[in-house]
Parts: C-alpha cells; structure tokens; sequence
C-alpha cells in the first residue's frame, strides 16, 4: 500500500478544494478506497453542514440488509466452528455409549479379579463406534458434499478419528489404572484396532470395516479367552511388540491407500 | 472490495474444454449406470435431461470426483479423473456440486454452513466470510442467511445448496435436480440465476424438467440408458419434434421425439 494521505491534503479533499489537482484526488481516492484508517481520519477532517449530511444519509442507509457488515463472530461461534471442524455431532452420544461399556467392563474386572480381563478385551475395540459413526452415511448427513471437496478425505478423517481417541483414551486409561493393567496392554491394542479399521475402510467403507473388525476380534479373542476363562497371549506384555508392528503397517497402508478417502465409497 | 487475482487464474488454459468424457463408464453400486458416453462440454450453461434412470445423477458423482470412473476417459478442467493417482486436490478447489439428496447440519445457519463449506473447499481464510455473504447474495438468500437450516422451506434450503456449491466461485459447477421443491416463481428466478451463473463458468444441470432447460440453457444434452443419445441447443430441440410427438410445448416435443429416435436406433 502506498503512503498515507498527508493532512494538509486530506483536508483539502474534505473541503473539496478546487485548487486540489485532479490527479492528486483520484490517488487520494484510491488510497481511502483500502485505508480505513485515512478513512477515519477524513471523517474527522469533515466541516459542520457536511459530517451532518453524512450522519444523516448513514443513518438512513443503517437498516438496509446487507450494507451493515455481520458482527464478528463470537467467542461461542469460534469455539463451535472449532468443533465442527473436528467432529461432527453425531459422535458425541457414540462416544458416550463407548464410555459407558468400558466403566461397565471394569465394573466386571473389578467384581471378578480371576476372570481374564474384560478391559483389555474391549479396549481394542473401543474406539471402533466412534471412528464408524465419523465417516459414514448416516452419522453425517452432508457426507457426499464433504466428499467432494478438497478438504475431505484422510486428513479430515484423522482429525476425526483423533477426537474419538482423545476422547476414549483418558476413559481407558482410568479404567486401566483402576484394573491395575499395564497402560501399553490397552493403549496399543487400541491404536492397532483404529489403524486396522482404517486400512480396511479403504477398501470397504469405514462403517463397514468397523463391523468387520469388531466381529472378527470377538469371534478370534473375546469368546475363545472367556470359553477357556484365560487371556490370550496376545494381551499379554509378550504381544506388544506383535501389536507395534502390526500398528505401525496398518498405519503406512492407510497413508498409502489415502487417496481412497476422497472416493463416495469410502462412507459405507 | 476489488478481490487479487492469483497468478493461477490467469494462467493460460491446457484444455479445449473444461468438461470431456470419452467412452466413460461409471458404476452405481454394481449396475453399470454410465456406459460409453462421451461429453464435451464448453463454458455455458448445459443442461442434462433424460429420463429416471438414466444415469444422470452417477455422472454427476463422476464429474464431482466422487466415484471414480470403472473406464473410459474423464478430464474435467484438464485435470484426468479416471487415472489412479491424479491429485483430486487442486481439481476439487475449482468444483462446485450440489447432490441430488442436499444433505445439512440442521443446527447450522445458512451461513455458518456455507462458511463451513467454504473452508472444506480451501478457500483462504480470510476470503471465507466475503466469499460466504456473496454467495448468499447470488443465491437469493442473503436475508435469511442468519436463520438455522432446519427452519427453512424447501425452496430456501436448495438456494442453501446452490449458495455452499458457488461459494468458491467454482469453475466447473454441477447442480443435481436443483429445481425440485421450488414453486414457479423461484424456479423463474432460479432460471435467471442459472444464466447468471453461466457466463463465467461450465454449468451442468441434470434435471428432468423439459422446460427448465429450454428457458434457461445454452446447451442441452439428452441422456438415456447411460450415454447421451443426443446434444444441441435449446431451438434445434424445440424443432425436433412433430406434431405427432407426446408433449405440451415445443421443446417436449422435441425430447419425446429424440428419444423415441434414439430407442429406436438402438433396437433397430
């Protein structure tokens, strides 16, 4: 932008002074076009008949839509475009359900101590309600227009996918800390479980492979460890490394299927 | 407020148009709904007619980059779609689409909604709240824009739509059934929008509203078993039909005719 407009001209300008030049006005002009700042202070160097002429011309002009600018936004409107770019609403009772089953799961823990863990068996699946409702027709209505715009696809997903986590790992870790389990038995089977919904979902559809996953994990782990009342190696500190391998893989097939995010038919 | 012109949009085009698909083929769920069709389509005003199941709605997905295509050749704004790995990304920030099924967040206001959208399509953000307030304008909907979607009428709710799909000033703009739920007064007036928007950018619009597209159109393509049977002006449909052709106007005439011919070249 170019130099502010010098006082002695500005009140010439006010005072629509013919010995101003032509050329010198129209650069005055265009600078008070993008300077609100000259702009004020023009309107401080006004004579009486005409800042009256303004005053009344603004406020007749006042009432008139779209010429008054719309407030800024609040803090309330801030703090909820925040949210809505991080989730979506249908999440919250989702994820409020998941909360539920994991106090009720360590409700079981704590009342039968010699029952394999019933937390370490849901926390791979916990986040899997949530990240289901994230990215699927029905828990968010506008789908296909997020679908098709740039934003959309796996980064939008993440952020969404992250807010689950953020939300149900605090729920696990005081779950497990009550049930006095290692923090990793249930944080990476948690991560491992996301991760493998979302590769899959890549190809299936996010909800979809939400379903698969719980069902497969229920069928292999959860039935065989209560039938047998033992918990599988796999939840023990002998599976982690397993479980950080299979995490960080899961992980990079996701990145490399990112494209498929952006495709209607990952919303099944 | 005079808007910069990034370098990007003065440079000069690759493409001849901003829409061409040859042979394409595109998938709804397993039926092949789009077969060999072939499409040029020029800066104006196109409007697509065909009959229930003629596959207008699935090119519309495809030419949103929403489902990719099964084969053939789809470039929109020079950008190839059919290929894997084509960077969706930056073809996406030119798109506009509004779905045949308008799905909203009813707690938004139109104008947080199209804000929203506004920033799932990358626009900068200090563009965002200009850029929302003149697409409401465009739209027809700037004195509603702070009451929340779910308390708007069917009518307003599409120029919700139409406002969120123009709100990046999209190069190519694709409106599904647009003019379903309005009453003849705002479908005139969204016939002058639909001119209006023309001039500047590839409009598609799939509609099955003969007379929509005969007042409102520069170009109209017929669609039927998933390719297009036919493509010309508004007049040369007018002038296809007979006495002897099923239809109230000039322009029914012609479309029932066409058809009828193109039924017949298939069979025969």
């Amino acid at each position: 932008m170019n130099a502010h407009v010098p006082d002695a001209q500005l009140t010439a300008y006010a005072a629509g002074d013919p010995g101003l030049a032509d050329a010198l006005c129209w650069g005055i002009e265009v600078h008070l076009e993008s300077c609100p700042w000259c702009r004020e202070r023009l309107g401080a160097a006004l004579d009486g008949p005409t800042a009256a002429l303004v005053a009344r011309v603004g406020a007749a002009l006042a009432p008139a839509g779209p010429a008054t600018a719309p407030p800024p936004a609040p803090l309330r409107g801030r703090a909820r475009r925040a949210v809505r770019r991080w989730t979506t609403w249908s999440l919250l009772p989702r994820l409020a359900v998941t909360a539920g089953a994991v106090g009720a799961a360590l409700a079981l823990e704590l009342l039968m101590p010699a029952y394999p863990s019933p937390v370490l068996l849901v926390a791979p699946v916990a986040p899997l309600f949530g990240v289901a409702a994230a990215w699927s027709r029905r828990g968010d209505p506008a789908w296909e227009l997020i679908a098709g715009t740039p934003q959309g696809g796996l980064l939008l997903l993440l952020r969404r996918t992250l807010v689950v986590l953020a939300a149900l790992v605090p729920v696990l870790a005081v779950a497990g800390g009550l049930a006095g389990q290692n923090p990793a038995l249930w944080l990476l089977p948690a991560l491992g479980g996301t991760a493998a919904t979302l590769a899959l979902g890549s190809r299936i559809g996010v909800s979809r492979a939400a379903a698969v996953v719980a069902a497969t994990w229920a069928a292999a782990v959860v039935v065989p460890a209560l039938t047998t009342a033992r918990l599988p190696a796999l939840l023990t500190t002998a599976g982690l490394p397993g479980w950080a391998l299979a995490t960080a893989a899961l992980a990079a097939l996701v990145w490399a299927r990112a494209g498929d995010f952006r495709l209607d038919r990952s919303f099944r | 407020m005079i808007r910069a012109v990034p370098a990007a949009e003065l440079a000069p085009t690759t493409h001849a148009f901003p829409v061409r698909a040859r042979g394409l083929r595109v998938r709804a769920g397993r039926h092949l709904a789009v077969d060999g069709l072939d499409l040029d389509a020029a800066v104006g005003v196109h409007g697509l007619l065909g009959p229930n199941g003629a596959g207008k709605t699935t090119l519309m997905r495809a030419l949103a980059t929403v489902t990719r295509p099964a084969g053939g050749q789809l470039e929109v704004l020079g950008h190839r779609v059919h290929e894997r790995g084509t960077d969706l990304r930056e073809l996406r920030r030119a798109l506009g689409y509004l779905p045949q099924h308008f799905g909203f967040y009813p707690r938004f206001t139109v104008r947080e909604f199209v804000e929203y959208m506004a920033w799932l399509k990358e626009v900068p953000r200090r563009e965002v709240a200009g850029a929302a307030q003149r697409a409401v304008e465009r739209a027809g909907i700037a004195d509603r824009a702070d009451t929340r979607l779910k308390t708007l009428s069917g009518g307003m709710l599409r120029r919700a739509g139409i406002a969120q799909a123009i709100v990046n000033d999209p190069a190519v703009l694709l409106l599904d059934e647009p003019t379903v739920g309005l009453d003849p007064e705002q479908r005139l007036g969204f016939r002058d929008l639909l001119r209006d928007l023309g001039t500047g950018c590839c409009v598609l619009v799939s509609t099955h509203l003969v007379e929509d597209v005969a007042a409102a159109c520069t170009d109209v393509v017929l669609a039927d078993a998933g390719r297009v049977v036919w493509q010309g002006t508004p007049t040369e449909l007018a002038a296809a039909g007979g006495t002897g052709d099923a239809g109230d106007s000039a322009a029914e005439r012609g479309y029932s005719a066409l058809l009828r011919r193109a039924r017949q070249g298939v069979a025969a």
